[in-house]
This record gives C-alpha cells, structure tokens and sequence, in this order.
C-alpha cells in the first residue's frame, strides 16, 4: 500500500469513516431507521443524518483552516458535537 | 397491507462496488493522502498538514476562477433549460419529420468536446471564420483573444449550441411520454396553450428537468477542453475556470500537494451543490404527492 502514500491521520480519517459506515449498517439491521422530520427543513433518515452531518463537518474544516487562526481540533471538535446532534435531533 | 423486505439483492451490486472501489474510491483516498503532504517521490516526502488547504482557499487567482466558474454555470443552466425546453415543445410529433429534426437537433451531442472548441475556433476567427469575419464587416470589433466579453459570450454561445440538445432530448422524451388524455381534458376545458403548458407539461416535466439540470450542472462546472481549445483561458485570466486552474497546477506545475487540496475542495462544492439541488426538488415532489 506504499504507492497510495499513506499517512497516520488519514488512515485513522479512512478508519473512523469506514467504522461508521459499519456501525449505520448494523444499527439498521437491529433497529431499522424511520424517516422522519427533526429540526432541518426535510425530514431524513438516519444515513440523511449522517451525510449531511459529514458534509457540513468537511466544510466547517476548510472554514476553520482557511480563513481563522483556530486549531484545527476545534473544527473537529465541533463536528463531531454538530454531528451527535444532527443524528439525535435532526 | 404486511411489506416483506429482502435485502438480499443488495448482494448483487457488489461487482459494481468492487469496480466503483478500483475506479472512484481508491483513487480518491490517494487523492487525500497526497493533500496532507508534500510528495516528491515514491521516498521523499514531507507531512504538511494542512497547509495546502490554507494556502488554496486563500489564493486570489483560485478564488476569482470559482467565481468565475459559478457565474459560467448558471448563466448557461439560465439559458439553455428556458431554451431546451421551447425547442422539445416545438418538435414535430410524429412522422419522418419528428425523426429527421430529432437528429438534426442531437448532432452537436456527437461532437467531443475537442473538436467543438476547434470548430468555434475556428467559426470565431477574424480572417476566415464565418462568424469573426461576418461581425467584423458589420462593424463590430470582433476579437476573442483581445476582449473578455468577447470572449465570454463565444465560450457562452458555444456551450449552449453544444448543450442544449441535451435538455431538449430530455424533455421531448418528457413530453411524449405525457398521456393524450391530459390533453383532451385540457381542450374540455377550455384552457389556453400557457395553461397547459403550466399545470400538464411543466409538472410533468420536473424528472427529466431534474436530471438534465444536475447533467449541465456539473458538465458546465468542470468544463475543460471546450474554453481550453478556444481561448486558452485568456484574454489573461478572463475564462480560466477551475479544471483549467486545476490543470496548470497539477500537470503543468506538477505540485500534487496542493492540486490534491484543491480538487478535495472542488468535489465537495460539487457534491454540495448536486446534493442540494437534488433534495430540494425531490422534496418539492414529495410535497405535492403528499397535498394531492
């Protein structure tokens, strides 16, 4: 796998990505998703959820290490909080 | 009424993973890896972090051909889904005549993408193309290579001559696909050619606008050898859009590092930008299934 040039943080980035995709999928086996309508303005299912929550976490990083002097463990940080919350109540 | 769900035939896409995963995924990882580094070669390189992503989002030359790019998108989406639409509601029915404008109307699909800007380029030419020599006698100074507005309106005119027969195929097939008995409860009623058009074929319209929409959306967005063919991205950096910034970078540069950063941040507005349009039209589906 030399030739993909792997580093630590983006084999823990790919990681973490894959366990959530497992763990969606075992979460649906046991306990099925329904859609239904939270705080955003469509109503979702649970991998909705999960998607828009990865996405919006992309951009807050590039918001965060492009244009503030924050670390970039805040922009984590705070997508991981956003995406808990998006999961539960969006 | 008691849903069985069997899953199993999910099991049947695994081929099109396995080959989705060596076409998209795998390459896309090596993507991120080469973001966060400096890489020279197979043994030489540096972990940067994330400074390649600072250093692209706040590069003016990258922003202004975002800009650029946007406004290159919606203005062709503007024109060319009004016009496609027109041209599929005033193609003949049936007959030779519906075959023969049918294929008339998609020759410009045929024509890859290389050799539409040579044609244009070719068409826009002072001395013997067509269109550049014919503007020039009627007194206006033509110049695609001095002029940004020139410039603009040939790549934008070229975009539309090559794409809009793409929505125009999408919705002919819409429309015919309308059933006559609309029609005839149209004529019962007494509605005008608006109304019909309003509230029987726009409606029934909306998929194949749906798909012909994101199709141009994301075409006109990482439009590359059309504007590259015809001005070079010139006159200076007037029509440079982002895969051309993106080329110079990584071919012409070679700086991997940051063209990786770069293309991370031009998928995810990709991804963004369909993802919205797609859910919002869906939703406005949904509602009006749901309010009928």
């Amino acid at each position: 796998m030399e030739w993909m040039v792997w580093t630590l943080p983006t084999t823990v980035f790919f990681s973490v990505i894959a366990a959530m995709l497992a763990g969606m999928t075992v979460w649906e086996v046991v306990q099925p998703t329904v859609e239904r309508k939270g705080f955003l303005p469509i109503s979702t299912t649970r991998g909705d959820r999960l998607f828009i929550g990865l996405l919006s976490a992309a951009y807050l990083h590039l918001m965060v290490v492009g244009f503030t002097p924050l670390s970039i463990w805040w922009a984590l940080a705070g997508s991981v909080l956003w995406l808990l919350v998006l999961i539960r109540w969006g | 009424m008691n849903k069985v769900y069997d899953n199993k035939a999910w099991l049947l896409i695994l081929p099109m993973l396995a080959l989705v995963a060596f076409s998209a995924i795998i390459p896309l990882m090596t993507v991120v890896n080469y973001s966060v580094q400096d890489v020279f070669d197979a043994n030489t390189r540096f972990f940067t972090g994330t400074e390649w992503f600072v250093q692209m989002l706040n590069d003016p030359a990258l922003q202004s051909a975002l800009l650029r790019q946007f406004a290159f998108s919606l203005t062709v989406l503007c024109i060319e889904v009004p016009l496609g639409i027109g041209i599929a509601l005033l193609m003949p029915k049936k007959g030779w005549q519906a075959s023969a404008v049918l294929i008339l109307v998609t020759l410009p699909l045929l024509i890859p993408w290389n050799v539409v800007g040579s044609i244009w380029q070719i068409f826009t030419r002072g001395d013997i193309g067509l269109m550049g020599w014919g503007l020039r006698e009627l007194g206006y100074e033509y110049n695609i290579t001095r002029s940004a507005v020139d410039a603009w309106g040939t790549i934008i005119i070229m975009d539309v001559w090559h794409w809009t027969p793409l929505i125009a195929l999408l919705c002919y097939s819409g429309l015919r696909s309308i059933p006559e008995a609309y029609y005839q409860a149209a004529r019962i009623d007494r509605a005008s050619r608006w109304a019909v058009f309003r509230f029987i074929q726009l409606p029934k319209l909306t998929n194949v606008l749906v798909i012909g929409v994101l199709l141009r959306f994301m075409h006109s967005f990482m439009i590359y050898a059309e504007p590259f063919v015809l001005t070079g991205g010139g006159p200076g950096s007037s029509t440079t859009f982002l895969s051309q910034s993106l080329t110079t970078m990584a071919i012409g540069q070679q700086d991997l590092g940051p063209s990786a950063a770069f293309s991370l941040i031009y998928f995810l507005i990709i991804l963004l930008v369909s993802w919205v349009f797609y859910t919002a039209i869906m939703n406005m589906q949904k509602d009006k299934e749901g309010g009928a």
